[in-house]
């Protein structure tokens, strides 16, 4: 059993071009070490100094994990894990 | 190049002038490959300020949902700047994560243009270099 991350364009150049990859793990940041161990990259495009980076979206099923505890946050079989940029900008 | 309908165009540019003076913000999704912005999508400025946006991060999850059950992508991502020109700042080029649309720029900073001579400008940003395109008002695709 595993957990299904879905992955956005901008960062399939890391999964051979895969929409959806799995992983495992009990907490979201031992999903990511699993999957960059065999996506090598993919780590670093999520988290830096041991926090989700500040303008990716992680989301567990339905939710922000910045709500559920960023990558402390539990994971289990069959959760869907959804990665996407977040969409920002401005004039400054 | 990015080719528009005239009616979407106005609906981006209405939101625009309705959120100045804070920083408007969307996208206009169609089919997958197709490059026609077709369904236009409102989205709220989870920052509500003059001088950034960012996407709510639920509604963005549920828009991008809705897109991938539809077959479609964002076309068109677009967003206000309120009182400076209508080209990406070095913060929209930092952020801009989607290679295959196009961000388009409306400036409301002069609040008597009109929808014809308001500046509304469209770019390709991509691994941190920007390009501008030119933009084709059309009345049907």
């Amino acid at each position: 059993m595993a957990t299904e991350v879905r992955i956005p364009t901008i960062m399939r150049n890391l999964t051979d071009g895969a929409k959806a990859v799995e992983g495992s793990g009990s907490t979201l940041g031992e999903l990511i070490d699993d999957l960059d161990s065999r996506h090598p990259g993919l780590g670093a495009k999520l988290v830096d100094g041991g926090k989700l980076r500040r303008f990716v979206n992680v989301y567990l099923n339905d939710e922000d994990v910045r709500f559920l505890g960023g990558i402390e946050a539990p994971v289990a079989d069959g959760d869907t894990v959804t990665v996407l940029p977040a969409v920002a900008g401005g004039m400054r | 190049m990015l080719r528009i309908n005239r009616e979407i165009r106005d609906r981006i540019v209405a939101h625009a002038r309705r959120d100045h003076p804070d920083e408007a913000c969307g996208i206009v999704a169609g089919p997958l490959g197709s490059d026609r912005p077709e369904r236009f999508v409102e989205m709220a400025n989870a920052e509500r300020s003059p001088t950034f946006y960012r996407f709510d991060s639920l509604e963005q999850l549920k828009v991008w949902r809705e897109m991938d059950d539809r077959d479609e992508e964002p076309v068109v991502i677009y967003h206000s700047h309120t009182a400076t020109e209508a080209y990406p700042s070095r913060t929209d080029i930092s952020y801009a994560s989607e290679p295959n649309a196009h961000y388009v720029l409306v400036s409301t900073r002069d609040p008597e243009a009109g929808p014809d001579a308001i500046e509304f400008r469209s770019f390709r940003i991509l691994d941190g270099e920007v390009a501008e395109e030119p933009v084709e008002v059309v009345d049907a695709y």
